[in-house]
């Protein structure tokens, strides 16, 4: 397939779809690493390494889902709900259909065939249970905003213009969207965290209690990119379908799914996304409506979503969390009550875990958790960045420092007392649990000790100052993942598994932990992702996917490595005839023996011998049985926040992390994932909240000015420290995945330091001057 | 409903011609004149490294530099810009060498997913020429019309101050 994609484009050179796409991209790949420095031929993991997509990135060649500019292109825009219950009793199309270049408006009544039951619309991301929302499947209204009709037109701007003509009459029902008036109604959501002891019981004997609730309103992931399809409809029905996306095969067999296709007739590719954080984790329904277009039409069909539009997807859930905490006058715990209760739709139920933290990091002999459900006319809540814990350990990090106040006693030294080294809910030990480490040195390298800790008493002339700190604490998942190497004669080692990049840096760990393998300069290594047809690999999510890749890699690896050493044995004179695979290491491009690698034959000379020009293997990762265990990952944030009490501004002055998650592939990726992750969670305590106008069910603030996230101006100096954590059990390599533990206590920890400064108690996120102000 | 209705009788408007000097090559577009700088861009000329990421000036990924200064292309119709010399991100290398602004995004780490890159790039670049910042306060507010949801913000800011050391204060 070579169809040409930028015929309308007279400066970009021509480039082809599929393969050829993505080697293009992949060039630019090359093209940074060979810029970097390799002289090391095996330690490439543990060192800070530019990304080796990086040069694509701030060129511009980098293409994500909206970008490719395909002969025939038709151009998509969707028109949203404006009712958020009921049904579609009339669509008005005439008017949109007159104007010129509109070529088809597709609603429920006359698109294309879609399956009818659940399960096709079920993917790996869809909660247990429920019914998935099918995009514009039928005449009910589930929320406002749902794409009703698709107009398509021949350019973007007729398309846009269209859309704003196409009339839509609802029969309207009794809506509710209003969390707090729901909350009578949630139902409790078994979770797999038991209680222990009496902790009602407990709480109530407790020498020193704090009781309290916590609220942390809708908030919506917002990335740069929209979302956005890009449907390549071929003559025999075929289908590439260019997609933003965490999971590329996961949106496959959700449209092979959806659209009753075989799985060779649908191809996702995805080789750069915009940003994530979870939004990506489900197929969004722009995917559908593209899908729909292409197949109605028989021509390539793109289309983007606007950012009003983004707010109809999902989001962290609003969540009214209550705390309640016993301890005796030594700080000692003894009763945890931690009950949750969150938002899901009508018609699925999504929960996460918020409640169950505690049981990881405090010693309690006595815990309740309860996580409960309230139904509300909008879409299914989704996974945003740390999911659960993000909101949970807000919740408990806040609580606990208004019990280190009730007690008296500093905030880390609170926690030190209530440290626990085995998991409570399952009592389980842990792989590898620094975090004693990370309040040390986060708490050094801050200037903890200097803190004064008399809310009030701390001043920066006519700004108030205020320390606080939390504790983070994250899973350390692995997932089963498959990768392929094929390693060419002159070296070249190519290495593929169909993962999303999603700004992580998992295009530059796997080039490292592929290098390092083969024994090649990471300049002879390209990474292939983001294509449905690659080896299998699970959603970008979790964190798991560096640990969940990189051992499926170093399996692959392993495997060219044994069939080098086969080859290897028949040479004349081989210094291998006794060598078992384990005797063996690539290193500088040879075969040699471990322990001894002057005894070695270059990689081209077994691949000539042997008379392969490439050898290819494709490798399962396998991990021991650690069941036994409980895995996470832990971390101490410390902020400082200035406060002009006449005006009630806050700011962020400074941020530590102490970050424990064993071993650290790439320190600079690494350590930008932490630092995107505090700036995650200052916006969290102070500028995000998805307001909703509950007479109309409609996002108020549905754009990214009123909508409030960091900018440039809110973020001042954060530093990030990795903490010493080997785990030799864990997995080979003795790392665990970062990409969620820096957002979790952040929230808190700004809390926390407002407390500080002001001696003000905000419980509601965001903490914005007005609340503020209202206590001052 | 009846404003839209009225509305339905407005055809799509006639095409006029453009001519922009996009990275230094002339190029004459023929476009209805309510296509967006940033559409003609991305969709007719092929120039996908500009980002569209809100299409109402409110997250800077559309950042082009034109005559020099930096504006939101998607604020922009491409008609108001006719014999304008626009440069965007495809034309910040010279001869293959990457700006000082991409090298130094590259050695900081200064992105994530990339897609805000583009323009922090080229707001960068304007910033640099207007030489009004200064200190890490002022890059930082004279920033703030680029959003960067990753949060690469700190690198971002380290990338342009070692970028205006390299090139001196000029542009």
């Amino acid at each position: 397939m070579s169809t040409d994609v930028n015929r309308r484009d007279p400066l970009a050179t021509t480039v082809a779809f599929g393969s050829i796409e993505t080697a293009n991209a992949q060039a630019a790949v090359q093209a940074t690493a060979q810029q970097q420095a390799s002289k090391s031929m095996s330690s490439y993991i543990g060192t800070p390494t530019s990304r080796v997509d990086g040069r694509a990135k701030v060129t511009g060649q980098a293409k994500y889902a909206g970008e490719l500019n395909v002969a025939g292109l038709v151009y998509g825009s969707a028109v949203g709900a404006t009712v958020a219950k009921g049904r579609i009793v009339r669509i008005n199309a005439d008017d949109a259909l007159k104007v010129p270049g509109v070529l088809d408006v597709l609603t429920h009544q006359n698109r294309p065939r879609m399956a009818d039951n659940d399960q096709a619309y079920r993917d790996d991301a869809a909660p247990e249970s429920g019914a998935p929302y099918r995009p514009l499947y039928d005449d009910r209204i589930l929320f406002n905003g749902q794409p009703v009709a698709l107009v398509l037109a021949e350019d973007w701007e007729t398309a846009r213009y269209a859309a704003m003509l196409v009339r839509v009459e609802y029969k309207a029902e009794d809506h509710v969207t209003d969390l707090h008036a729901a909350r009578g109604s949630a139902f409790v959501v078994e979770k797999p965290e038991k209680p222990r002891g009496d902790a009602a019981k407990a709480f109530a004997a407790a020498a020193v209690r704090h009781e309290a609730e916590y609220f942390i309103p809708i908030e919506h992931h917002n990335p740069m990119e929209l979302f956005a399809s890009t449907v390549v409809w071929s003559d025999d029905g075929k289908l590439t379908v260019y997609d933003k996306t965490q999971g590329v095969q996961n949106v496959q067999r959700y449209l092979c799914g959806v659209f009753g296709l075989k799985s060779d007739d649908v191809t996702v590719m995805s080789p750069f996304m915009g940003g994530g954080f979870g939004s990506g984790l489900r197929p969004q329904y722009q995917v559908v409506l593209a899908v729909l277009g292409a197949m109605s039409l028989k021509r390539p069909v793109r289309l983007v979503l606007n950012r009003a539009q983004m707010y109809g997807v999902g989001y962290r859930p609003a969540t009214i969390e209550r705390l309640a905490l016993g301890a005796r006058a030594n700080g000692e715990l003894e009763a945890i009550t931690h009950e949750a209760i969150a938002v899901t739709s009508q018609y699925e139920d999504f929960s996460r875990n918020d409640t169950g933290w505690s049981g990881i990091l405090y010693k309690s002999p006595n815990a309740r958790y309860t996580h409960k459900l309230a139904r509300l006319d909008l879409p299914t809540s989704g996974d945003m960045r740390a999911p659960g814990a993000a909101t949970g350990v807000y919740a408990l990090e806040a609580a606990m420092d208004e019990l280190a106040v009730a007690l008296k006693l500093d905030p880390v030294e609170l926690r030190l007392r209530c440290y626990s080294d085995r998991d409570q809910n399952e009592d389980l030990p842990f792989t590898s649990k620094s975090l004693r480490e990370c309040y040390r040195q986060g708490a050094e390298a801050f200037g903890w000790s200097k803190r004064n800790p008399e809310p009030r008493s701390m001043r920066d002339g006519k700004e108030l100052v205020g320390w606080g700190m939390a504790t983070g604490v994250w899973e350390a998942l692995q997932m089963p993942a498959s990768a392929r190497i094929v390693l060419t004669a002159n070296g070249h080692t190519e290495v593929a598994t169909a993962a999303s990049d999603i700004g992580t840096g998992t295009y530059t760990i796997m080039a490292q932990v592929a290098a390092d393998r083969m024994g090649v300069p990471i300049d002879n290594v390209t990474v292939r992702l983001g294509d449905s047809t690659l080896p299998a690999c699970p959603i970008e999510g979790g964190s798991w996917i560096a640990a969940s890749v990189s051992h499926a890699i170093i399996g692959a690896a392993d495997e060219v490595r044994g069939e080098l050493l086969r080859i290897a044995k028949t040479m004349p004179d081989t210094p291998f005839a006794d060598a078992l695979a384990g005797d063996v290491v690539l290193t500088n491009g040879k075969l040699a023996r471990a322990g001894d690698v002057a005894r070695s034959v270059p990689i081209a000379d077994v691949m000539r011998h042997g008379k392969v020009e490439h050898i290819e293997r494709i490798k399962d990762n396998t991990f021991a049985d650690i069941s036994k265990y409980a895995r996470n990952t832990h971390s101490a944030v410390f902020v400082e926040v200035k406060i002009d009490e006449e005006i009630g501004i806050i700011r962020v002055t400074r941020a530590v992390s102490a970050v424990a998650a064993g071993r650290i592939l790439n320190p600079k990726t690494a350590g930008n994932q932490v630092v995107g992750s505090v700036v995650g969670g200052i916006g969290m305590a102070l500028h995000e909240e998805t307001l909703i106008d509950h007479a109309f069910g409609r996002i108020m603030n549905a754009n990214i000015a009123e909508y409030h996230v960091p900018v440039h101006a809110d973020i001042h100096d954060i530093k990030v420290i990795f903490v010493d954590e080997p785990d030799s059990i864990i997995n080979p390599l003795g790392m665990k995945g970062v990409g969620e533990i820096g957002i979790v206590g952040v929230a808190a920890a700004v809390a926390n330091a407002i407390y500080h400064a002001t001696g003000k108690r905000v419980r509601d996120l965001p903490i914005t001057l007005d609340k503020l102000q209202r206590q001052l | 409903m009846s404003d839209v209705s009225r509305s339905a009788a407005m055809a799509a408007p006639a095409t006029i011609n453009v001519t922009l000097e996009v990275n230094g090559r002339s190029c004459t577009l023929t476009i209805a004149p309510w296509t967006t700088l940033l559409d003609a861009l991305r969709d007719r000329l092929g120039l996908t490294g500009t980002k569209k990421g809100c299409d109402q000036g409110q997250c800077g990924a559309c950042t082009v530099l034109v005559d020099g200064r930096r504006i939101n292309s998607c604020l922009t119709l491409a008609v108001m810009k006719d014999g304008a010399k626009v440069t965007t991100i495809e034309g910040l290398e010279t001869d293959g060498t990457l700006h000082p602004l991409q090298q130094a995004f590259i050695d900081h780490d200064a992105f994530q997913c990339g897609y805000c890159t583009p323009g922090q790039i080229c707001s960068a670049a304007g910033l640099i020429a207007e030489g009004k910042a200064k200190t890490p306060d002022q890059i930082r507010e004279l920033m703030s019309g680029n959003i960067c949801r990753c949060g690469a913000y700190p690198n971002i800011l380290a990338a342009i101050q070692q970028a205006m050391t390299a090139m001196g204060g000029k542009s």
